[in-house]
């Protein structure tokens, strides 16, 4: 299973991006190995709709989980079309998050937490 | 670091020379200019410009004369009106077979940056490169440091630049230990505003006492509660109608939105802005101390 | 004629000028209100509008059974307004620009056309003045087809049509400027005025439109806009004086052309000038590079 982390730099000890669809990056982890990669967000400098281009990307790079700060509606609306999970919500470090993620300390959010243009 | 922005809604209410004088209240602090759109500012910060960036947006379309075989694809697959047709003096419809066919080109201020041209030109000809729609700077003023940008005309202002040169104000301000970044916020209820705003410690809205300023607030107070952010009221030129005046102060008791002051017209405040200065630094006035009340009382708000 | 009334930005006075010429006008005209975001012209006038129809823009609709999921409407749409993903199209009406490129790309003709309202254009007649505006719908943020909806009520002709021009420069008021024959550009003689003011022209000499300026609260600055004015060959129209009383009318949504004396000669000398303004420029005018 492969969970997404949105980061404001490029490892996991850089803090949680609390953006989702205008995020620096994305780290990738593969949770049967543990390896992770680091992602760019070509989605981050789109003049407008940032939050379903990027969940767009992330569909396509097969995710099944997206950890973040906050999650706008029209980005919610896309992941959970393509079957991602969305976990709100989320601080402190890339690396931190997953763990908490896999000990089961995170769960799934119903409905974006936060309005659009964000 | 604390945000502070500071929005109006309607233009004209005296925004800009507020935020002038709190930036001479609250120096050293971070200032930035999110109101992209007339950007004004900078006619009192005097800033000497450190760097500079373009901003870029979207995509414009461009034909290329050489490969253009004038077929007119585009013209009327483009629903935004924006193929012109040029250097057609010579063309006589009906002489003949061979009449010659009007050349065409973009007019960059009505191409909308779709690619339906780029796509379906059948010769190729249509370029597609990334639309340059402005210009944004970081500059050091007598308070600090201040983030500030350019629209080009005609271009669309989507708050994307508005959130730039906020995120490189908050940057800085992290870099040089400075506790406040101060905002001067975009006009309007849409996209601007809304990226000026989110997440912000405080934001202060500056009204006037007039029919229309007083429409103008109530759709930006509705926003600051549609953000859950904490907001607070101040009115400029207060005694120009001391009845609005009154019913503003009432709508903001029973919206639960602190009134941090009033100031009262003051040909003082033209006056600095004439003189390049903001009003705390120019001649003592009236408005000046009620500037520095207001000051006082946000100040609080912001708990700094 | 169409004559256009803007401003580099809201707040100097562009409304009240628009409807003091019109109700102080020698003629019936039309004023149309484009300021589509805050349209202020109606709470001086306070018309009964007696036609209203929406404004809407194209936007996709998709047939799920024929879509194939291929994903190339998403990569025509610079938008984001529509994507592809694994297990179906999603489209997001609010973002698109009504461009036609997802249905023209797609190899399924699975999309088709339905029409979103973003506004209405109401109309009235208000005494001697053919009166309308556009409204856009709260939350929306493509305004130039609304403004280009209330300019198709332009008539064409002699006859005198004020266009109330959204403030700023950017994309609005160029949808705006872009079908009028002249322009009048309101300023304040002040540093901040000076600045939008140039901004303001930047944009009509783009546009390549004959135009003059308006000073507003005259001696509450310094000359400033004057030495501009006439380092840039810029006719200056009228200067509508400083005075308390005006701004006192306007706060309780009178009409300050109306309300003093004084200010209806003025307004009444303006109109004038600006008559002249298009017409000398309208035989030079028109007939240059006309939209296709």
């Amino acid at each position: 299973m492969k969970i997404l982390v949105t980061a404001a730099g490029d490892s996991l000890e850089s803090p949680v991006d609390p953006r989702f669809g205008r995020a620096a990056h994305y780290i990738l982890i593969d949770s049967r190995t543990g390896e992770h990669e680091v992602v760019d967000n070509p989605a981050s400098t789109a003049p407008q709709g940032a939050g379903i281009g990027a969940a767009q990307r992330v569909a396509e790079l097969g995710a099944e989980y997206v950890l973040t700060g906050h999650c706008g509606p029209k980005a919610f609306r896309t992941l959970t079309a393509a079957g991602i999970k969305v976990v709100v919500g989320v601080e402190g470090t890339v690396g931190e998050a997953y763990q908490r993620f896999l000990e089961g300390g995170l769960s799934a959010a119903e409905e974006a937490d936060v309005e659009g243009h964000w | 670091m604390k945000e502070l922005v500071v929005i109006s809604g309607k233009g004209g209410t005296g925004k800009t020379s507020l935020v002038a004088a709190f930036a001479a209240l609250g120096a050293p602090l971070v200032v930035a200019d999110c109101d992209v759109d007339a950007a004004d500012l900078h006619l009192v910060l005097a800033p000497q410009i450190r760097e500079r960036a373009p901003f870029r947006s979207g995509h414009e379309a461009r034909i290329r004369p050489e490969a253009c075989t004038r077929c007119g694809v585009c013209r009327d697959d483009c629903r935004f009106g924006a193929i012109m047709e040029y250097d057609h003096g010579d063309a006589r419809a009906g002489e003949v077979g061979s009449a010659p066919l009007p050349a065409l080109r973009i007019d960059p201020w009505a191409c909308e940056g779709c690619g339906v041209c780029v796509e379906f030109c059948p010769e190729g000809a249509i370029d597609f490169p990334e639309r340059t729609s402005g210009e944004w700077y970081v500059s050091d003023t007598r308070y600090g440091p201040l983030v500030h940008a350019r629209l080009e005309p005609a271009q669309e202002n989507s708050g994307k630049l508005v959130t730039l040169v906020r995120k490189e104000a908050g940057k800085l301000a992290d870099q040089r230990g400075r506790r406040l970044v101060l905002i001067d916020g975009s006009p309007g209820v849409g996209c601007p505003v809304i990226a000026s705003v989110t997440g912000a410690s405080f934001v202060l809205i500056v009204t006037e006492p007039t029919r229309s300023a007083r429409h103008d607030l109530e759709r930006v107070m509705d926003l600051t509660r549609h953000f859950h952010l904490p907001a607070g009221v101040c009115i400029n030129k207060s005694d120009i109608n001391p009845q609005i005046s009154a019913e503003i102060a009432d709508y903001c008791r029973a919206e639960g939105r602190p009134l941090l002051g009033e100031i009262a017209y003051d040909p003082a405040v033209t006056r600095a802005q004439l003189a390049g200065r903001s009003v705390i630094e120019d001649r003592p006035s009236a408005a000046a101390e009620q500037m520095r009340g207001v000051w006082g009382k946000v100040c609080e708000m912001l708990d700094i | 004629m169409r004559i256009a009334i803007a401003s580099g930005k809201g707040g100097t006075g562009k409304t009240t000028l628009a409807v003091g010429l019109a109700l102080t006008a020698d003629r019936p005209l039309q004023l149309l209100d484009c300021d589509v975001e805050e349209p202020n012209c109606h709470l001086f006038l306070q018309p009964a509008f007696h036609d209203s129809r929406g404004v809407g823009i194209p936007i996709p609709k998709v047939d799920v059974s024929r879509c194939t999921v291929c994903g190339r409407c998403g990569e025509i749409c610079q938008y984001n307004a529509i994507v592809a993903l694994r297990t179906r199209p999603l489209v997001f009406p609010e973002l698109c620009h009504g461009c036609g490129g997802c249905l023209r790309v797609c190899p399924e003709e699975a999309i088709t056309e339905a029409v979103r309202e973003i506004g209405v254009v109401e109309r009235a007649q208000c005494g001697s003045i053919d009166f309308a505006h556009g409204r856009l719908r709260v939350g929306e943020a493509l305004s130039p087809p609304l403004i280009r909806a209330v300019l198709e009520i332009a008539e064409d002709g002699e006859g005198i049509t004020l266009i109330d021009a959204p403030p700023g420069t950017a994309c609005p008021v160029v949808a705006a400027l872009r079908r009028a024959d002249c322009a009048v550009l309101v300023t304040e003689p002040t540093p901040f005025g000076q600045h939008d003011l140039e901004l303001a022209v930047e944009v009509v000499r783009k546009l390549d439109l004959p135009f003059g300026v308006v000073i507003n609260r005259a001696g509450s600055g310094d000359d400033r806009v004057q030495r501009y004015c006439a380092a840039e060959s810029i006719p200056i129209l009228q200067e509508i004086p400083d005075d308390r009383r005006v701004a006192e009318c306007y706060s309780r949504g009178e009409v300050p052309a109306l309300a003093l004396p004084e200010q209806t000669l003025r307004y009444r000398e303006l109109f004038g000038r600006i008559v002249e303004l298009a017409q000398r420029s309208g035989s030079a005018h028109l007939g240059e590079g006309r939209r296709a």
